[in-house]
């Protein structure tokens, strides 16, 4: 099972505005190199990342090959309530992983 | 295009001063050559992907393996006590073989001996998780090589090792880390290819890699033929790689460009 | 072993990514800001952080952001769609770029204008010290 990190502070003000990093492990592979014998390596990348908060969708990203490998990616919100950040990368050769994170509001 | 600018630093080492150990007070770690954006990937944890290793190597320390179904939580309990300053001190005499052993070897004598499972690989993801989850214990604290005395000849023989030059290139360890760990090649620095990160996520790999790996990466690019995984030779250069930065914090798992 | 063969996005294919996500509408400079080091150690992981200037109030907002690239092989670095609770138009994320190029940004408002901003990247060539995998 990959690992995934995620930075999402404990508690926040009603209100205020947090960020959040995600990192996932993967490898991005592009898709455009070839081996020495002159096979494409086949592409095998993660093309979408959403998350939600309490079942809504707050942030999605479409990903290219031009993404790092590891993708790492940061994002803003707005805290309105406590309850749960969902995390959800979708890719190629059905890669599919969830996270969560909890937020209690002040 | 490689070999070419690998020419191009022949020439500008040619002339170099004979090589001289580096004082204390100018020891530095890659780190600090590094750029700020470069740096601000090992500060943070969040940010730095060898954490990801961190996390996979804390997993398979819980999870039972081998003939013996013994996790290493099973004997070692909580790494981050018994774990603690373990990598500061290796590669470390390994009395039943005689000879010392890198922190991996030991890490799969434990998989061999006492989990009756097989060894990992070098390189595998599972033996990278493994030793940078073990040696992250030791972030921090300062790298401390044993007094060990039967280490000393081991020691002796990785530092001429360092001081040889060999390949097309004709150049010595010596000639880039201790002559010239303050000029650029290629427009990357040298450094003083100090051994505090290891394993440790290289831009360039675009993943974890061991100090082996970064050993054979600096031979190759000598035109030398890389010494393999696991070979006394690779195994002296680390110790003495490790003598010659005692007292420097370890890092890992540290970022690299 | 791997090797890569140099393979390049013209800028036929850059416009068509770019037109592909603003269709007709024209796309003025300005509003986008885009960070990314000037010189970068390394091609595979370059920093890269974009914001634009707006209030962020329901009524006006940054819907998406989108980031395009010269000389990959392929325009598209990635599409990041945010809304007026994002609070802060802020995005960050690490990009490879095959060689030293042109990186252009362009965000989407809320009253689906195009702002977009461009910067210039020097990739410095890795050292001698590459071995095969
Ligand atoms: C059945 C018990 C047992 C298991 C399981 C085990 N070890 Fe060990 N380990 C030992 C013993 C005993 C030693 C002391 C050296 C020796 O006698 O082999 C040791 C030594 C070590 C050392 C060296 C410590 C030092 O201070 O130099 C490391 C590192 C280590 N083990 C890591 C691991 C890892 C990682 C695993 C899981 C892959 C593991 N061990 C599984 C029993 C175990
Ligand atoms: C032609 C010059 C040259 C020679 C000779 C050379 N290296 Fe390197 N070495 C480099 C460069 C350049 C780097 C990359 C610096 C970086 O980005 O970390 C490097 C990196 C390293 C590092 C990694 C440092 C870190 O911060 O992680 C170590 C360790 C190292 N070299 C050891 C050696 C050893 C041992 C030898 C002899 C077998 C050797 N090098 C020979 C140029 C050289």
């Amino acid at each position: 099972m990959p690992s995934a990190l995620i930075n999402v502070p404990a508690k926040a003000k009603r209100g205020s505005v947090i960020e959040i990093k995600t990192l996932m492990s993967h490898i991005m592979e592009t898709g455009y190199r070839h081996t020495a014998s002159g096979d494409v390596v086949p592409r095998d990348i993660i093309t979408s990342f959403t998350c939600r908060f309490n079942g809504t969708e707050i942030f999605r990203a479409d990903l290219y090959p031009a993404i790092a490998a590891n993708p790492f990616i940061t994002f803003f919100t707005t805290v309105t309530e406590s309850g749960k950040f969902e995390f959800e990368w979708i890719g190629d050769k059905g890669f599919s992983e969830t996270a969560q994170a909890s937020i209690t509001v002040e | 295009m490689r070999i070419a600018v690998c020419i191009a630093l022949l020439t500008a080492v040619a002339g170099a001063a004979l090589a001289a150990e580096i004082p204390l007070s100018e020891r530095r770690s890659g780190y600090s050559f590094m750029s700020a954006d470069t740096r601000a990937m090992q500060d943070e944890d969040t940010a730095n992907p060898g954490m990801l290793f961190v996390l996979d190597g804390e997993a398979l320390w819980k999870r039972k393996a081998g003939a013996a179904n013994k996790a290493c939580a099973d004997c070692h309990n909580d790494a981050r006590v018994s774990m603690k300053g373990v990598a500061t001190h290796y590669p470390a005499f390994e009395k039943a073989l005689g000879r010392p052993v890198e922190l991996e070897a030991r890490i799969n004598l434990c998989r061999t001996n006492h989990q009756q499972a097989s060894p990992f690989a070098y390189e595998s993801r599972e033996l990278l998780a493994l030793t940078a989850y073990v040696a992250q214990q030791s972030r921090g604290i300062p790298i401390a090589p044993g007094d060990d005395p039967e280490l000393a000849p081991f020691v002796e023989k990785g530092h001429a090792l360092f001081m040889q030059r060999q390949g097309q290139l004709n150049l010595g360890c010596t000639n880039c880390h201790d002559d010239n760990w303050d000029k650029k090649l290629a427009g990357s620095a040298i450094t003083q290819g100090q051994p505090t990160g290891y394993p440790l996520y290289r831009l360039e790999w675009q993943s974890l890699g061991s100090l082996q790996r970064r050993l054979r990466a600096c031979m190759t690019g000598i035109r030398a033929q890389a010494y393999d995984y696991g070979s006394p030779e690779l195994v002296e250069l680390e110790l003495y790689l490790m003598s010659r930065a005692r007292g420097m914090p370890i890092e890992t798992p540290a970022v690299r460009p | 072993m791997v090797i890569v063969r140099p393979a390049e996005a013209t800028p036929a294919m850059l416009q068509a990514a770019i037109r592909n996500v603003v269709g007709e509408a024209n796309v003025r400079t300005g509003k986008v800001k885009l960070d990314i080091p000037p010189l970068v150690e390394n091609g595979n992981t370059v920093p890269m952080t974009i914001s634009v200037t707006s209030p962020m109030t329901a009524d006006e907002y940054v819907k998406s952001i989108h980031v395009f690239n010269e000389k990959n092989p392929q325009p598209n670095i990635g599409n990041f769609y945010l809304g007026p609770r994002a609070g802060r138009a802020q995005i960050s994320t690490r990009i490879r770029l095959a060689d030293s190029q042109k990186v252009t940004a362009i965000a989407r408002l809320s009253d689906d204008t195009f702002w977009s901003t461009t910067a210039d990247v020097v990739v410095t060539l890795a050292a001698c010290t590459e071995e095969a995998i």
